[in-house]
């Protein structure tokens, strides 16, 4: 075993290393070394295994409904599970739609928060309004939940819903009775999960933009704000794209509050006043009454396909911060 | 011609405020949720918060009284299980992605944790049934622990290499100068300078399972008595608050406040620990 020459690593061994030293060195036994290398390298490499071993999982847990439904699964909606008869439409339609009103909100939000915290607040505001952001991060979904079914939802009956309605109540989306849980409050409750995200990653993108940057349209005599469109938020608009990417991912796992406020009912309807149904949510509650193999397997399928989604757009949103990050380093070298 | 030019400078000076205005609204509407379910987590829950709350097990339906220590307990031995399966992992797996590996591979993994990170955790639960539930025939406070361990791995794993890559290298010199083995090196020198953060991260994860309630619906599945063998379904705080909220009891309702009153208050205390232990650094969020 050729134990001196070991890969060289980032932290030990520098380039212009002669070898004749490193072999003179390497004289004692190394089997600690060698061990400790493996096990850590097992350990990383359980990642890996996780990311393989949950698709494997998801699908020999599905493939029975795969064969038996094909791709009819993705596009009808009958979900009755005492006929045997699973169509996934209705959940992926739920949680486009839900993810989508959640954008819309969080998403302006969050970046005018970022856009405050980094560019617009005082400097002794800003470190306690982060404190607080990430305190709002740490609130588990099912305590939101408890919230949206108690507090949240009757407000939003009795003012905001009756509101939209009146003067909305004309369009599709804001048509037919308020029952209270429904698509809307599902998106809202949504909303606050990913808004701590969504300004956490939105702050690092801002807090990235070189001081040159506003230091030149300051030099040009623009104002605050529009320094901060300018030069800041325009110049940042790739890795923004990013944050609302990885804000849509989460978006679209959101398992428990969204179960507590959006209804429940598979169906395909344009009110966003009537309740809808999501992959999460629908996994939340009949995995445990999945009573035959089909029903059973069915669900496994829900569980592929929100993988596979939010793996997809998890991926897309990596990417897009990673080429940020590769990219201001290497400004900051030249 | 001057005049016009003072009033555009005005007119630009007056949509600068405004847009300061509108972004500091927004940042008032994002912390406005975590005021207003705290307000109402203290007003609810409250009342509900006694010794009983923690020393006695749910009442029947209908019964008035009980508490929750089945869950509160459950909820510590689930979180022991996790640990015990995802800090080892995550801590020596960050280790590796800090000390060792190629460029190549230690992207490539780096950019796998951050993908598992935004899996849905319920995902977790799905997987972890398949694995352990079905395999095993019922569901288990391993099981619970599992999926719980899993959601900590690519966590604890990032945060870990994180803190270990701002140990400066000097220290490794200085040790492997003095004939110090590497890996004693890394252990010794290295992950004990570096053990402060570290410990931030597993505290951050811990705070982060703690409540999650997807990913133990159908693995630990909750237990209403006391769980006498981690091989039996078992309780958890999370998972009760759930059960509770969604029930049509009054009484029910009421048990959910104060748990939740309990759990946020317990995850607050992490986090407050967190900050204490990282002053002058801002904690990761994610």
């Amino acid at each position: 075993m050729e134990v001196a020459t070991a890969p060289a690593s980032k932290a030990f061994g520098a380039p212009g290393e002669p070898a004749s030293a490193r072999q003179v060195m390497a004289r004692p036994s190394r089997f600690g070394d060698k061990a400790f290398e493996w096990l850590t390298c097992a350990m990383a490499l359980t990642v890996a295994v996780l990311v393989i071993l949950t698709g494997w999982e998801l699908w020999i847990g599905s493939v029975g409904a795969i064969k038996k439904f094909g791709f009819h699964f993705l596009t009808t909606s009958t979900w009755d599970p005492v006929a045997d008869q699973f169509g996934a439409l209705p959940f992926i339609y739920g949680t486009l739609v839900s993810s989508a009103i959640a954008l819309i909100i969080a998403v302006p939000l969050g970046i005018a928060t970022a856009a405050y915290l980094t560019e617009l607040a005082p400097l002794w505001i800003r470190q306690p309004l982060v404190s607080l952001i990430e305190m709002l991060a740490a609130i588990p979904s099912v305590i939101l939940g408890l919230w949206g079914i108690f507090v949240m939802i009757p407000w939003l009956r009795d003012y905001p819903f009756a509101w939209l309605k009146r003067f909305f109540g004309w369009t599709p989306l804001f048509s037919g009775s308020i029952y209270g849980p429904c698509m809307l409050a599902g998106g809202i409750i949504i909303a606050v999960m990913i808004l701590p995200i969504i300004v956490s990653v939105s702050r690092e993108i801002l807090r990235s933009v070189p001081d040159l940057q506003r230091e030149a349209a300051y030099g040009l005599g623009a104002t605050r704000w529009e320094a901060t469109r300018i030069a800041v938020l325009s110049y940042a608009k790739k890795g923004l794209f990013g944050a609302v990417i990885l804000g849509l991912g989460r978006a679209l796992g959101e398992t428990m509050a969204v179960t507590m406020v959006i209804g429940n009912t598979p169906q395909i309807v344009a009110s966003l006043f009537q309740p809808g149904y999501t992959l999460a949510s629908v996994l939340a509650n009949e995995f445990t009454e999945a009573t035959t193999d089909i029903y059973l397997q069915a669900l496994f399928e829900i569980g592929l396909v929100l993988f596979g989604i939010t793996i997809l757009v998890n991926l897309l949103a990596q990417l897009l911060l990673r080429t940020i990050a590769t990219t201001s380093a290497t400004r900051a070298v030249q | 011609m001057h005049l016009e030019r003072a009033h555009h400078h005005a007119w630009r000076k007056i949509k600068s405020a405004l847009a300061s205005g509108i972004a500091f609204v927004s940042a008032v509407l994002v912390i406005t949720p975590l005021a207003l379910v705290f307000f109402h987590l203290v007003i609810n829950g409250a009342s509900s918060v006694n010794w009983d709350f923690f020393t006695k097990l749910p009442a029947p339906v209908g019964a008035v009284g009980g508490g929750m220590v089945n869950a509160i307990v459950g909820s510590l031995e689930l979180l022991a299980i996790a640990g015990v399966i995802g800090i080892p992992i995550g801590v020596l797996g960050g280790v590796y992605l800090a000390e060792y590996g190629s460029a190549r591979l230690n992207s490539v993994l780096r950019f796998l944790a951050d993908v598992l990170n935004g899996v849905p955790s319920i995902t977790w639960g799905v997987v972890v049934y398949g694995l352990v539930v079905l395999r095993f025939k019922g569901f288990s406070a391993y099981a619970g622990g599992l999926a719980l361990g899993l959601i900590m791995i690519p966590l604890i794993l990032r945060t870990t290499e994180e803190v270990v890559l701002l140990v400066p290298n000097g220290y490794r010199e200085a040790a492997l100068a003095l004939g110090v083995s590497r890996w004693k090196t890394i252990v010794h020198i290295v992950m004990k300078t570096a053990s402060k953060g570290i410990i931030t991260g597993i505290l951050l994860a811990l705070a982060r399972i703690g409540g999650e309630t997807a990913p133990l619906l159908f693995t630990a599945f909750g237990n209403r008595f006391w769980n006498h063998s981690l091989s039996e379904p078992i309780a958890a705080l999370p998972l009760q608050i759930f059960t509770y909220a969604i029930s049509p009891y009054d009484d029910w309702h009421r048990q959910a406040w104060a748990g939740a009153l309990v759990l946020v208050t317990g995850i607050f205390c992490v986090n407050i620990l967190v900050r204490f232990l990282t002053r002058g650094r801002g904690a990761p969020v994610v």
